[in-house]
């Protein structure tokens, strides 16, 4: 399996481009195309849950190939925690986003596939790759098809959000672009050897006042895609227009590419200039988590309140992430998986009723609850999820990033805390609106409950909501090594800790094949040598 | 305590009922099978608690502690303490059975069956799918009850805590079509989640603190640390984070605005969450965290004050409110109030006494307004109620022990726990124990209105429909006839909060004439799965309190015995610590120290004590007795004289307003501010960005056109227009090209020769 993550990298590719050749008249078979293909997308990732090893903090199922060897540019894919579980979370989204698009598409049907499968494409590479040259690329291709979606399959105001959201972005990721390059030759003056390898850059230890400008360099690029207050007007207006898939890509998975930059790139790159930038990052973060909740308190469009819940989210994952302590990188990740899952649910959700009745005002709508009842039950769920309820998925991640921002600073955790106050009311008084009260409109009488292809674009989601919520002991383990390697950077003085958790991590699968009651396990014991009894028993044996 | 280890499938249980009625129920079962399951899960939990409680009994009293851990929950991950040092963050799905959460498992598996028993009736008229929904949620709420009581550390509690919260959330709301309902959900939740917000950040500062949220290690620890007298230390801040959280559970001031609206959910649902079991949290959370909080005695002293402060304040509103279920709301506030009084003043027994007396004879009051409201068709307001007791004995009978209860009567159960509570008071601090006295007063005369209201005096209600066939015959039997409005009325409470026909459904030979919103036929008394629960509770209303029997009255109060090693750090689990003797002595010597001027009173001032308060309660049930049955003029023209003050109870204080006035419409405010703010400044320089870009590159188009591009066309002009001179030059005659160049030659010769 040497070419593992290549086959999931291009699966969606090659649908795309049997689509291509399909003639666009018949559109049941380019949507059954796009269905397996996607599916099959999904299915060929899952083994990646498995042959990750947690217990190993390298980078694994490395690929390594020459690609422009001229500048030294490499085909350089591998995973560790982090991408594993985002890659993960891509597959999935993915194909549910096409499969909710079966009946909500009608036009241009043909193109609209094939830019969903390039799209897939897109993400799937930026998670995966280790060169930053390739990153880039991907990171560019993944605008195109979005921009089109947008653009042709979106509502009324879809030219303007398609070209607002397209621009911003690529303002951004030209300043990154000078970032890297900066990068990539100061570490050329240093090895002597061109190179984008991430790994390597890693390795780095760069002056100060450079590792501040490429800092801020990459800030302006993955901020936009945060989105970062102040540079998130352009998400309301393009995951209003967008269509329903779109919306749950961009929400689901296209953010996560800001974040991921940050995880992956600006803070073990540079740990001088993120704790540099802290105060800042911070600051926008806590604006950010109690701006977006009270914007989204004021907004009369449904799709626009969840959008402005996710500026309202993101910024909560950035203020954990910025925390710079093991607990809150983790939370920060974590929140993540948790922000794809529930705000992916609600704008399927929001999608819905949008095919049914073609409004997004919430004020159309009310009384759902007594018309669509698994629906309404779904989106309570959904709900609970998204404002952090215990036992579903929210509160796992938002636990773990504020007690992690709660060690860095008491005070940016009381201002953060209000946001789950504020998530709380703005999402009750949605569900209100819409679910509760009395069906006052003639129009919404009628309405079917979810059908079956629905409920399978849910069923996922509502699984892994309530398995994160109550046991995600398997996500946390697979972080581990993910999180300590960036600890390892930014907060020197968890290194020891790590060192000498060695042996005091969680229980390996051998030892819970060996006793089953080392699953219940809090510690490895440490055996006299210093390492772990387990290990040295299964190495002996 | 091997024997236990089942003790996580108490709150799974209900949990599975939950998922079944949930999954399918909704879809396919009957209301019978919905009830039935749900009953039956509750049954197998209450029958699972008492089996592990007997276990428990049988061990010495010092062992009486036992963790179950089921998985792993938060995985081991590194973190840095207040003191420097890396600890690690973990945390186990860990549930502990010791006295304190025995006590609560009995509590809320008892009492849930028999509000589950209840509700089977209850809510029969409601839809099929809605009484599936019913018992889903009621069971949910059973199973996030049990886990915040099981939890062995705050997590696990949390869960609990803000789960239950969702199920009240749900159940308040249960009537979502009704505006009020629907508002008065949200209204909970949100007001909860305030709470949370302090309980929440007090719980990080546990793990900071102790590198643990394990109860029994914070226990343990904190035994160990100074107690903070002189300043306000860490473990002062954590216990004042904790209490903002059970002010917001547990519907203490300031946030206790949310109780008195959630009784716009089903009465069985006031009955066990809002009355019994929920709203007890924050005291459970207390008396679990009790080494924690006898360290932060300022913090116990804020607990005492708004403790008995909202005894005080709930109990004068509950003086003049007419709807059935507000009294009881307002006097569910005002028992909390006492209960956290007793936390405040360090009597952990007395208050945990008090949560389990009052959760009988609330339950039972609450459950019997729910007859009285089922039998009037819906109506609540106790002015059109009144001589009921000959329609409803049974509910009449089985009320009026609560209200004893209550009222704090001699033998019944309240007169031990609320006596208690008002001994350690007098013994504590003089200035609480006058207030929490004339609460009580206030809570003997509120309640004896509301019994003379409902139950004396003739009959005030609407009429009720005789066109019904059955009706007529019971309308006769009640001798009673008057014009038919009570069909349109009903129709005003609406959601059928059972009517008449209901009741009768379970009575031989009477067809009821059809169900639901058919036509009433006139107050009467409930069917038996209503009648059971009151029974069994007024049994307990009246014997709950004999476990607590004080010394002063010959017994040897039982339980503060029995709930004693919750209170304290144990010994037998610091073993393991280095200074763990020492811990023990401390944790004691901080309980004793608070109960210390207890055992300086002679038993003759506590018998006196007793004498008062009972005087104090049958003074307060008397003069309701004059003012609504005897002199009921006495009452109206208080009511005029003093309008001012009775304006001011009537409409809460204010506090509603208030705070609409203030934080609702201030967060609404900035919120529609901050939306203006984000089109015009934030997204306004976005697009004027994009404006001024467009503007450069028109201007540039501009100036391309005409300046750059005007530069290369004139060139162009400039040749052609020039041709038109020089062309005429090219006349083709040789003559004209000779003369040209002569001149030329003639030109240039001159010019050399010049400039030479």
């Amino acid at each position: 399996m040497t070419h593992y993550l290549s086959l999931i990298l291009f699966t969606p590719l090659v649908g795309a481009c049997l689509l291509l050749v399909t003639p666009r008249e018949k559109e049941d078979a380019i949507r059954w195309i796009a269905n397996i293909f996607a599916g099959a997308g999904f299915a060929i990732s899952i083994p990646l849950w498995y042959w990750f090893n947690p217990q190993n903090a390298d980078f694994q199922l490395v690929e390594r190939a020459p690609w422009i060897p001229s500048i030294g540019a490499e085909y350089f894919l591998g995973v560790d925690g982090l991408s594993t579980l985002l890659i993960l979370l891509t597959t999935l989204i993915g194909f549910i986003a096409v499969l909710s698009s079966w009946t909500a598409i009608t036009e241009r049907v043909k193109e609209y596939y094939t830019f969903l499968l390039v799209l897939q494409t897109g993400m799937l590479g930026a998670f995966m790759s280790l060169d930053f040259l390739l990153f880039f690329l991907f990171w560019e291709v993944m605008l195109v098809p979005m921009y089109f979606l947008i653009g042709i399959w979106g509502s009324a105001n879809r030219l303007y959000s398609a070209i607002k959201f397209f621009l911003y972005t690529l303002v951004g990721s030209v300043i990154m672009l000078l970032g890297i390059l900066a990068l990539y030759f100061y570490a050329h003056s240093v090895t002597g050897v061109y190179s984008f390898d991430v790994t390597a850059f890693q390795q780095l230890n760069l002056p100060v006042n450079l590792q501040w400008w490429i800092f801020l360099a990459f800030f302006l690029g993955f901020a936009v895609k945060v989105p970062m207050f102040p540079f998130h007007t352009w998400l309301p207006d393009a995951h209003t227009d967008a269509p329903t898939a779109g919306s749950v890509i961009l929400a689901a998975v296209m953010l996560k590419m800001g974040t991921y930059g940050f995880l992956r790139f600006s803070l073990p790159i540079l740990p001088d200039g993120t704790r540099a930038f802290v105060p800042l990052m911070a600051v926008l973060s806590i604006v950010g988590i109690v701006y977006g909740a009270l914007v989204a308190l004021a907004q009369k469009d449904w799709k626009r309140l969840v959008a402005y819940s996710s500026v309202s989210h993101m910024a909560m994952i950035m203020l954990g992430m910025f925390a710079l302590n093991p607990v809150g990188i983790t939370g920060s990740i974590v929140q993540q998986l948790n922000h794809g899952i529930s705000t992916g649910a609600l704008f399927l959700l929001v999608g819905v009723v949008y095919e049914r009745r073609h409004t997004r005002e919430i004020a159309e709508y009310g009384g759902l609850s007594k018309i669509m009842p698994v629906y309404a039950a779904i989106f309570l769920i959904m709900t609970m999820s998204s404002i952090g309820l215990p036992a579903l998925n929210g509160f796992i991640g938002e636990l773990l990033i504020l007690q992690g921002v709660f060690v860095a600073s008491r005070m940016w955790a009381l201002f953060a805390g209000s946001g789950v106050v504020l998530g709380a009311a703005y999402m009750l008084y949605l569900y209100q609106r819409t679910m509760f009260g009395k069906v006052e409109n003639p129009k919404n009488l009628h309405l079917l409950d979810i059908s079956h292809r629905e409920f399978a674009t849910f069923a996922p989601l509502l699984v892994l909501a309530v398995w994160i919520g109550l046991y995600p002991a398997p996500f946390l383990r697979r972080l581990d090594g993910s999180v300590q390697r960036i600890v390892a950077r930014v907060s020197p003085q968890y290194s020891p800790t790590y060192a000498a958790l060695g042996c005091g991590g969680a229980p390996t699968p051998q030892m819970i094949a060996a006793n089953g009651a080392a699953r219940f396990l809090q510690s490895v014991p440490c055996g006299p040598d210093g390492r772990p009894l387990v290990a040295a028993e299964s190495a002996a044996r | 305590m091997t024997g236990v280890q089942y003790i996580w499938l108490i709150p799974v249980l209900p949990g599975l009922g939950a998922a079944v009625n949930g999954l399918v129920g909704i879809r396919a079962f009957s209301r019978r099978t919905a009830g039935a399951l749900a009953c039956a899960t509750m049954i197998a939990a209450l029958a699972l608690s008492l089996v592990a409680f007997w276990q428990m009994l049988g061990l010495p009293a010092d062992a009486r502690a036992y963790d179950v851990t089921v998985a792993q929950w938060f995985t081991a991950i590194p973190l840095q303490m207040s003191d420097g040092t890396i600890g690690t963050f973990q945390v186990p799905w860990g549930f502990r059975l010791d006295p304190l959460s025995g006590m609560m498992l009995l509590i809320i598996t008892g009492i849930g069956t028999l509000i589950h028993v209840y509700s089977t009736a209850y809510m029969a008229d409601e839809p099929r799918a809605g009484v599936a929904r019913f018992f889903c949620y009621l069971n949910l709420f059973c199973f996030f009850m049990l886990m915040l009581v099981l939890g062995n550390n705050f997590l696990v509690m949390f869960v609990g805590w803000e789960g239950v919260g969702l199920c009240s959330y749900l159940l308040i709301g249960y009537w979502y079509e009704k505006k009020s309902a629907a508002d008065a959900g949200k209204k909970a939740f949100i007001t909860n989640r305030i709470g949370d917000w302090g309980f929440i950040l007090g719980v990080f500062l546990v793990f900071m603190t102790f590198g643990t949220f394990d109860f029994r290690a914070i226990q343990d620890a904190a035994a160990a640390m100074p107690i903070e007298s002189a300043g306000f230390g860490v473990l002062s801040t954590i216990c004042l984070l904790l209490f903002v959280g059970a002010t917001g559970k547990s519907a203490q001031i300031p946030l206790y605005v949310w109780l008195p609206d959630a009784m716009e959910g089903p009465t069985p649902v006031s009955a066990l969450i809002h009355a019994a079991t929920m709203v007890t949290a924050g005291v459970y959370m207390i008396g679990r965290n009790a080494v924690l909080f006898s360290h932060a005695p300022q913090v116990m002293a804020i607990v005492a004050i708004v403790g008995v402060l909202t005894a005080f304040m709930a109990a004068s509103i509950g003086l003049v409110q007419y709807d059935i279920k507000k009294v009881l709301a307002y006097s569910t506030v005002s028992q909390l109030g006492y209960m956290f009084t007793a936390m405040g003043i360090g009597a952990f027994s007395a208050g945990a006494f008090h949560l389990m007396t009052h959760a009988f004879f609330k339950a039972l009051l609450f459950l019997g307004s729910g007859s009285v409201i089922h039998a009037m068709a819906g109506e609540q307001d106790m002015r059109r109620m009144g001589g009921l007791r000959k329609y409803l004995p049974v509910t009449f009978a089985t009320m009026m022990i609560g209200t004893l209860a209550i009222a704090g009567i001699f033998p019944f159960a309240g007169f031990f726990s609320k006596d208690e509570i008002l001994f350690r008071a007098f013994t504590a601090n003089k200035a609480v124990w006058v207030i929490g006295l004339a609460a009580a007063l206030m809570t003997a005369f509120y309640m004896g209105r509301l019994m003379f209201m409902t139950f004396y005096s003739a009959y005030r209600g609407p009429a009720w429909e005789t066109a019904g066939h059955a009706a007529i015959a019971l309308s006769a039997a009640h001798g009673v006839a008057h014009p038919a409005d009570a069909h349109g009325h009903a129709a005003t409470h609406d959601r059928g909060m059972a009517h008449g026909s209901s009741a009768h459904a379970g009575v031989p030979g009477d067809d009821g004439g059809g169900h639901g919103h058919g036509p009433w036929h006139g107050p009467h008394e409930s069917p038996t799965p209503m009648t059971f629960p009151l029974m069994a509770l007024a049994v307990g209303a009246i014997v709950a309190g004999f476990v607590g029997i004080p010394a002063a009255l010959g017994g040897g109060n039982a339980i503060e015995q029995f709930l004693e090693p919750s209170f304290t750090a144990s010994a037998a689990h610091g073993a393991a610590a280095p200074a763990a003797p020492a811990e023990g002595a401390a944790a004691h010597a901080a309980e004793e120290g608070a109960a210390g001027g207890a055992h300086d009173v002679s038993r003759g001032v506590e018998l006196g004590l007793m004498g008062l308060s009972v005087l104090i309660a049958a003074f307060g049930i008397g003069l309701a007795y004059r003012f609504y049955v005897t002199r009921p003029e006495i009452a109206e023209g208080l009511a005029v004289r003093w309008a001012g003050p009775h304006r001011l109870l009537s409409n809460k204080y204010y506090v509603d307003e208030l705070y609409g006035a203030t934080i609702v419409s201030g967060t609404f405010g900035s919120a529609d501010g901050l939306w203006t703010v984000d089109r015009r400044v934030v997204d306004g320089a976005v697009n004027g960005a994009g404006r001024l870009t467009i503007v450069g590159s028109w201007a540039s188009g501009l100036t391309d056109k005409r300046v750059v591009d005007g530069a290369v066309n004139l060139v162009g002009w400039f040749v052609q227009e020039s041709s038109l001179v020089f062309r005429r030059l090219q006349t083709g005659l040789v003559q004209n090209y000779a003369l040209l160049m002569l001149v030329g030659i003639f030109a240039f010769v001159s010019v050399y020769l010049f400039l030479r």
